[in-house]
């Protein structure tokens, strides 16, 4: 019974892991062009399903994006002159990581600023605790409830 | 009372944030073309319906133009389409009509029944040069001035108010020479 249970589990197990490739990425001519092309479209965004890579989505639109790098990639062109291209049609949106300058700055910045305050008001926190333990008694009781 | 004025304006300040994010954040029906204010990419595309006759870019120069991507699998174009006709009608603005990844077939019976508001229908149909445009959707709308360059681009189904306010707005003024 219980091998039986594993056994249904793994199939359906094993069914998720090949059912997350739900159409077939092109290949290309040689292995150094075929990693420069998964690579560049797992950080283009499909226009369409704006969460999801070209390469993960099976549009028609996302498709005519890969057909384009693959002709640019055996066209000779650079990552960066891809990149470019895609950003001078479609915008910096389609750029999972946007390029660092004045206009996106924050977007790069935020996090660590909101990790700064985090870190200062935690540090407060935790100094204004000590000092009460440290100090007299009854002011932490205070904030306690009556029991 | 000094206590929870820090957190309280720490959550002030989050909720602005978070607000001005919303409020402006790029709405994805509604994105501003990469284009704006740049040359027209170069096309030269199939006339629909006219074997072995093309249209260029080049050829649409010296006067302003609209395009508009549709295709008949697209249910918003439907939605817009007798809008598009009353447009024909006032007959200000050349409608280049851009059929996108579309069967031709389709399409001239599309036009057959529903009538045809372009002054002349391209097709892309293995949409190489839609992704030129950065066309994501379609009905997707754009206004291209006398010089070539991209004026405006409207994503979704075009309205009387939005041909108005975006299109018309933007011819020079007392009209065409």
């Amino acid at each position: 019974m219980r091998a039986a249970a594993v056994a249904v589990l793994g199939t359906l197990l094993l069914g998720l892991s090949l059912s997350t490739a739900a159409f077939d990425i092109e290949s290309m001519p040689t292995p150094e062009k075929q990693k420069r092309y998964d690579g560049l479209i797992h950080e283009l965004r499909c226009m369409q399903c704006q969460n999801q890579s070209i390469a993960d989505s099976p549009v028609g639109l996302a498709e005519d994006l890969r057909r384009d790098v693959r002709e640019q990639i055996n066209a000779g062109k650079t990552d960066a002159e891809i990149r470019d291209s895609m950003v001078a049609r479609y915008g910096n949106v389609i750029l999972f990581r946007p390029p660092f300058k004045a206009s996106t700055a924050w977007v790069w910045l935020a996090p660590f600023l909101l990790l700064l305050v985090g870190a200062f008001v935690a540090v407060r926190i935790v100094r204004q605790r000590t000092s009460m333990v440290a100090g007299d008694d009854s002011i932490v009781d205070t904030d306690e409830p009556a029991r | 009372m000094s206590r929870f004025l820090i957190p309280a304006a720490i959550f002030l300040a989050l909720v602005g944030v978070l607000y001005v994010g919303v409020v402006h954040s790029p709405n994805k029906s509604t994105m501003q073309s990469a284009l704006l204010g740049k040359t027209v990419p170069d096309f030269s595309l199939p006339v629909l319906d006219a074997p072995g006759m093309t249209l260029s870019n080049t050829q649409l120069a010296g006067r302003p133009w609209v395009l508009n991507v549709w295709g008949t699998w697209c249910a918003a174009c439907r939605e817009e389409h007798p809008v598009l006709l009353e447009i024909a009608k006032q007959n200000v603005l050349p409608l280049v009509g851009f059929d996108w990844k579309d069967e031709d077939d389709a399409a001239l019976d599309w036009l057959k029944q529903l009538g045809n508001p372009y002054s002349v229908v391209v097709a892309d149909r293995d949409g190489r040069v839609a992704i030129n445009f950065g066309v994501y959707g379609a009905p997707e709308t754009f206004f291209i001035d006398a010089d070539g360059r991209v004026q405006y681009r409207h994503v979704g189904a075009m309205t009387p108010e939005v041909w108005q306010r975006e299109f018309l707005s933007r011819l020079p003024r007392g009209g065409l020479p």
